[in-house]
């Protein structure tokens, strides 16, 4: 993770400096469709509590937000991921 | 499949997945029976089975009727439209089936699907997983 060098940049000086850059993950690396049987990968987009994180944090970009959500929610339906939970990760 | 009835595209083939949550307490052998009749009515109704996957005995996220395991069941098929909708009446119909869920597939989700099945997919999800 690249750190936001406050000399060249000191448009966002008052951004916390120590924070990377985001990026949205299927944009970057060409995914197209989300697969809602893979927990695995579904786990990197909801808390602990299994609440879908919002795209501020995980740099996820709103066309793959939607489907993001929507794989998340399929997953909860065929019990992959549950609805509440306590201690996900 | 061409077909020149534009009012009535029941002809008209799509992809679809279906996933199926079988009760753990029937044995192997109801289990194949159960799987059989849905294939045999996927079948029937000019529908065309793709793939198969078959999980077995899974954990389930969260209890389902009281239950904590389930068979689960994929089919891939290509059918007519008319096919979801009496697949689903089975299903419902069904008290062995805990849970059910069928998704139509758009190109996407098939070329996906289609990798998958490859087994090509695994070693990309994991550089993607190390990468992040």
């Amino acid at each position: 993770m690249s750190k936001r060098k406050s000399s060249t940049n000191y448009v966002f000086r008052n951004r916390p400096i120590d924070r990377g850059d985001k990026y949205c993950r299927f944009k970057k690396s060409g995914i197209k469709y989300i697969d809602y049987k893979n927990p695995d990968f579904l786990l990197k987009f909801v808390n602990e509590q299994g609440k879908i994180l919002p795209r501020r944090i995980t740099g996820t970009s709103l066309k793959y937000q939607r489907k993001v959500a929507q794989a998340v929610k399929r997953a909860r339906h065929i019990a992959v991921l549950p609805f509440v939970t306590d201690q996900l990760k | 499949m061409p077909t020149f009835n534009f009012l009535n595209n029941k002809m008209e083939k799509k992809q679809y997945e279906s996933v199926i949550i079988l009760t753990p307490v029937l044995s192997e052998k109801q289990m194949g029976d159960a799987i059989a009749s849905f294939r045999q009515l996927i079948t029937e109704n000019d529908g065309e089975i793709i793939h198969e996957e078959n999980w077995g005995l899974t954990k389930l996220a969260y209890p389902i009727q009281k239950k904590v395991t389930g068979f689960y069941h994929i089919f891939e098929f290509s059918a007519p439209n008319d096919l979801v909708a009496k697949l689903e009446l089975a299903y419902r119909r069904d008290e062995q089936i805990l849970r059910y869920f069928t998704l139509a597939l758009n190109k996407h989700a098939a070329k996906y699907n289609e990798r998958r099945r490859n087994g090509e997919f695994n070693k990309k999800k994991e550089t993607e997983k190390e990468a992040v």
